[in-house]
């Protein structure tokens, strides 16, 4: 389990993250509750990341985890952002149950081309679904919090301290596992997988794993961003969709789980003032930075707070 | 029957540009070892040189001459594959060499990204026409259908690339210096072979044919930003449904996509997009790395 510190750690994190909720300014509440939905989706490619595997895909859980929580409350008349986030992990999980055993025997190239596949299959269907808004998407009421029914700023506060709540929980839950004696086996895999098949463990097992893992929380992301959008459409699972998501990530590194949702926000706020100053030059500003971490930054954001620290061990 | 037919020539055509666009994606990644990403740029880039160029040409007063419409089109292509070709594999992927497969799939997506942007800044977002190749060669009549005449050329295209790319590989001494380097680039180079000729060779051969196949293209559509994004994402369907790095492979996955797409269009048009990923994944699933593709050893 967490010991005490990291117990400290966690609600430290979200009490500071809390605070944001009185000073932040409307925008930047909106920005930060996007980045971190899909910092979540992001976490989930980490998780792969740490076995080796890319997925070029996760647009497949970001959108039906959006779609499914937009289904449900548009059938059920249910607004409740509790019910839509346990309905939308139910979902993912039994998709990512079903496509992980599948996809756990794909390596390298093999294994992101087919994640990116089966979530252009799903983009393709949706595009093509009239019944359910076709490329045109459905929009989605705004979520309710146990009975709680804000409107305006208290909303947009409302919808933040969940994210944060969700966030700093799943990032103590993922941590955990990363550090557990399965998601090590993961990280070892990663070094050499024949060897830890020769010492006994699956790595097949491992990598479905972390493959169910990243599903539920590419729902959970997908069930933010729809909530906080007020709006779903198939381009949730559109390849640069997930695009961008392998683009968090590599900024990330595997190292931290943290730098996971610092990397999600900074790509935010690149994209939101890209957008304000260089309307037409965004992808390409995104291009030179993805070449710039690339090149100078391998392990990506989490491997300068590693350095440090084996600096400090080492001494 | 009619149907069938109508589906079958419809499947062809669109096979043979499939074939056109994904033949120099799988070359690259055979010699180079790089799935490349940015091969939906250049094809773009083709486009909108060629669509440029050929306007240029009737504006200069081609109409007395309509058919240099094709040298047009064709010249176009060798300018970006020499202009692009270089620049890219110089310029950015040498460094690259020898990294993760899936790193290098990121460092093209970066160029793609920075190339659709800068297409914007060339031509700006409106879409251009240039419709004048595709009607000169009139319209072919098949049992009680017309097809435009383009079209078949189109096929014809095709075939000769991939004779040309099979016959340059298997018949030339080049080509076999090719194999080789596919082989095994390290043993290739004691052997004195100049390996980084070889990768620019082919990287520019790449370019020359994604930007043959927006070339081609580029009468047929509306030429306007967004191109590559969705050419990128068929082809590589049909490379890894063929094996990657496979030329015959390239060629099966084309006709296997381009007919299932046929059929779904005329049968059942919603699943127009669904259908070629699932023919995709459903072949990866019994084919880890695609039909055509060599069996390798695990390393240990």
């Amino acid at each position: 389990m967490l010991g005490m510190n990291h117990l400290l750690a966690v609600a430290g994190t979200f009490a500071v993250m809390a605070a944001g909720a009185v000073i932040l300014p409307d925008w930047a509440m909106f920005l930060i509750v996007m980045a971190l939905a899909k910092g979540l989706v992001c976490l989930g490619i980490v998780g792969m990341m740490r076995g080796g595997l890319v997925s070029f895909g996760q647009g497949l859980y970001y959108c039906a985890g959006a779609y499914t929580a937009t289904l449900f409350a548009n059938s059920f008349g249910i607004t409740d952002i509790f019910l839509l986030c346990i309905v939308s992990a139910v979902v993912c999980l039994a998709i990512g149950g079903l496509f992980g055993p599948l996809l756990a025997g794909y390596r390298g190239i093999f294994f992101a081309m087919l994640s990116l596949a089966l979530s252009m299959v799903l983009y393709g269907s949706l595009s093509k679904l009239s019944v359910i808004g076709g490329t045109d998407g459905l929009n989605i009421a705004a979520p309710t919090f146990l009975g709680w029914e804000p409107e305006g700023r208290a909303l947009q506060s409302g919808l933040y301290l969940f994210v944060s709540a969700l966030v700093v929980a799943a990032g103590a839950v993922m941590w955990r596992y990363f550090h557990s004696e399965q998601g090590l086996i993961a990280l070892a895999a990663r070094d050499n997988e024949l060897r830890v098949e020769y010492l006994g463990a699956s790595v097949r097992k491992a990598m479905t794993l972390n493959y169910v893992f990243g599903a539920v929380l590419g729902g959970l992301g997908g069930t933010i961003a729809a909530l906080a959008l007020g709006h779903v459409d198939p381009e949730f699972a559109f390849w640069t969709t997930s695009g961008e998501f392998v683009f968090v990530a590599i900024l990330a590194g595997y190292l931290s789980v943290p730098a996971v949702f610092v990397a999600a926000i900074i790509l935010e706020l690149v994209r939101s003032f890209s957008n304000l100053y260089f309307p037409n030059t965004w992808q390409l500003a995104l291009g030179v930075f993805l070449l710039a971490v690339i090149v100078a930054l391998p392990g990506g954001l989490g491997s300068l707070v590693d350095r440090r620290r084996k600096r400090e061990g080492a001494q | 029957m009619d149907l069938f037919a109508t589906i079958f020539v419809d499947g062809l055509i669109y096979a043979a540009w499939l074939f056109i666009v994904s033949v120099g994606l799988t070359l690259v990644f055979g010699v180079l070892n790089i799935l490349n990403i940015a091969h939906g740029s250049l094809y773009a880039i083709g486009a909108y040189t060629s669509a440029s160029m050929v306007g240029a040409y009737f504006g200069v007063g081609g109409d007395a001459f309509p058919w240099g419409s094709y040298v047009a089109l064709i010249a176009a292509a060798i300018l970006v594959a020499l202009v692009m070709g270089p620049l890219l594999e110089r310029g950015l992927l040498r460094f690259f060499y020898g990294r993760d497969e899936v790193l290098n799939v990121l460092v093209t997506y970066a160029v793609f990204l920075i190339l659709e942007d800068a297409m914007k800044l060339i031509w700006g977002v409106n879409p251009y026409y240039v419709y004048e190749p595709y009607t000169l060669l009139g319209d072919v009549e098949l049992g009680s259908l017309f097809y435009v005449g383009y079209d078949f050329a189109v096929i014809a295209i095709a075939i000769v690339v991939g004779l040309a790319v099979w016959m340059s590989l298997n018949r030339t001494r080049t080509g076999k210096v090719v194999l080789a380097v596919i082989h095994d680039p390290e043993m290739s180079r004691t052997m004195g072979v100049n390996v980084p000729r070889i990768y620019l060779g082919a990287f520019v051969a790449g370019a020359f044919l994604a930007a043959l196949g927006g070339a081609v293209t580029a009468p047929m559509i509306s030429v306007q930003p967004g191109l590559g994004v969705n050419v990128i994402i068929v082809a590589f369907a049909v490379v890894i449904i063929g094996g990657l790095g496979s030329i015959p492979g390239a060629a099966i996955g084309a006709l296997m996509v381009g007919i299932s797409r046929a059929a779904s269009v005329h049968l059942l048009p919603e699943a127009e997009l669904f259908i070629i990923y699932f023919v995709m994944a459903i072949v990866l699933m019994f084919r880890p790395e695609g039909l055509f593709a060599k069996t390798q050893a695990r390393k240990i």
